[in-house]
């Protein structure tokens, strides 16, 4: 359902201002969604001055910087720093990415960070990725088939049959494609979004998999697949520069084909 | 949020008491890149087209029926509201017809890779501008 406005109980108010220590030179505001289950307020957008100087060039190392030094209350996902983990991934300067590889001087003025959009909030930037996950187990994401693997080593393929999963295999499932996807907004309880769909072409495009029809039957469907309107938010915010509007652009053509 | 998705929005807090969690703002942030807006634009003037045929229609039917009609059609048509939405209509149907072409080029499995869907945007904007420009130079001559 369509509903561009927030609900009641999310629209964002006015928070706190933590003023950056007497004598910094080099100061950026960092304003940051804050919600806390246990203190029965909405949400509010909490200021924090922070001395660049004093700090690493990403925006992950700011939000660890705030943690350890000014606000311990502060709640954010992360794990490797280093764009492989998919765990810090946010809203920042209005588009989704990844906080450790997002430069703090690629934003200009204050730093807005919000969790990924149009999320259950379980607190401050950690949204519930129920949905995302249990999307992603419908499409059955491992391999399948009915003849036996080798006896004697792998499921070999050639290089041109690896190729094609390049591009694919890379996704990390930080679902800052689908959380950017208006179509997803607005459809998400039945449309499978860009990081599912890209997982589900994935194993329709791996060599070694027998199951590409029943893969391609369960996606024909005027939701799971078909909301994608190509309106191209998802790879224009691909943190680790996949497409994934290019793989659901595939499993469609793979559809139009078999019919023909 | 009216579906399936109400029920992810219960939690519980610390004291276990059953709360409301709020919804992550997403139009409200969200920074628009130009292929968002083509899209949103693409279904708001397929609409005014649908719309804006009813004109037409008006138009064929007064043909059909009666000079009278017709003339009044026509004078409504040359009024100053007339113009402006002949304008809108035509410049909805050029931006209509550009952009579907770049929708038919995505289906046929090309133009999806950075920088090609931002470059096919922006020459979409500047098509719509200039064959709209040209077209009303065209038509205001010969009338």
């Amino acid at each position: 359902m369509v509903a561009f406005n927030l609900p009641a109980n999310s629209r964002i108010g006015q928070g706190k201002t933590f003023k950056a220590p007497a004598g910094a030179k080099n100061v950026r505001e960092f304003k940051i969604y804050r919600w806390n289950p246990d203190d029965g307020k909405n949400p509010q957008m909490d200021t924090y001055e922070i001395d660049l100087d004093a700090c690493g060039p990403m925006v992950l190392d700011a939000l660890i910087k705030i943690k350890n030094e000014v606000d311990p209350t502060l709640t954010f996902r992360r794990s490797c720093r280093e764009g492989i983990c998919g765990s810090c991934a946010m809203n920042i300067d209005g588009g989704n990415t990844l906080a450790c590889l997002k430069p703090i001087e690629e934003v200009g003025g204050a730093v807005r960070i919000n969790p990924l959009p149009h999320m259950p909030v379980v607190k401050d930037l950690v949204p519930d990725l129920s949905q995302v996950y249990a999307q992603l187990r419908s499409i059955e994401p491992w391999l399948q088939a009915d003849s036996p693997a080798p006896p004697d080593g792998e499921r070999l393929q050639s290089k041109e049959e690896r190729a094609k999963l390049d591009g694919l295999w890379e996704c990390i499932l930080c679902f800052c494609c689908s959380t950017a996807c208006p179509s997803y907004w607005w459809n998400g309880d039945r449309y499978l979004g860009p990081a599912v769909l890209l997982q589900a072409y994935r194993w329709i495009a791996d060599s070694r998999d027998e199951r590409t029809g029943e893969r391609l039957d369960a996606l024909e469907d005027p939701f799971k697949l078909y909301r994608c309107h190509t309106i191209m938010n998802c790879t224009d915010t691909c943190p680790k520069g996949l497409n994934p509007a290019k793989a659901i652009g595939s499993i469609k053509q793979l559809i139009l084909e078999r019919q023909v | 949020m009216r579906d399936v998705r109400d029920a992810l929005m219960v939690a519980r807090n610390t004291d276990g008491k059953l709360v409301r969690r709020p919804l992550s703002p997403h139009i409200q942030v969200y920074r628009w890149p130009i292929s968002m807006a083509l899209s949103i634009a693409h279904r708001i003037s397929g609409v005014g087209l649908g719309v804006g045929t009813l004109l037409l229609t008006w138009w064929l039917v007064a043909a059909a029926t009666s000079d009278a009609a017709f003339a009044t059609v026509q004078s409504f048509m040359g009024s100053a509201i007339g113009i402006l939405l002949l304008f809108g209509w035509s410049a909805a149907l050029i931006f209509h017809l550009f952009s579907g072409i770049r929708h038919l080029v995505w289906d046929a499995g090309y133009g999806f890779d950075a920088p090609d869907y931002n470059t096919s945007g922006w020459a979409v904007v500047i098509a719509t501008v200039v064959v709209t420009v040209v077209v009303w130079a065209v038509g205001l001559m010969a009338w």
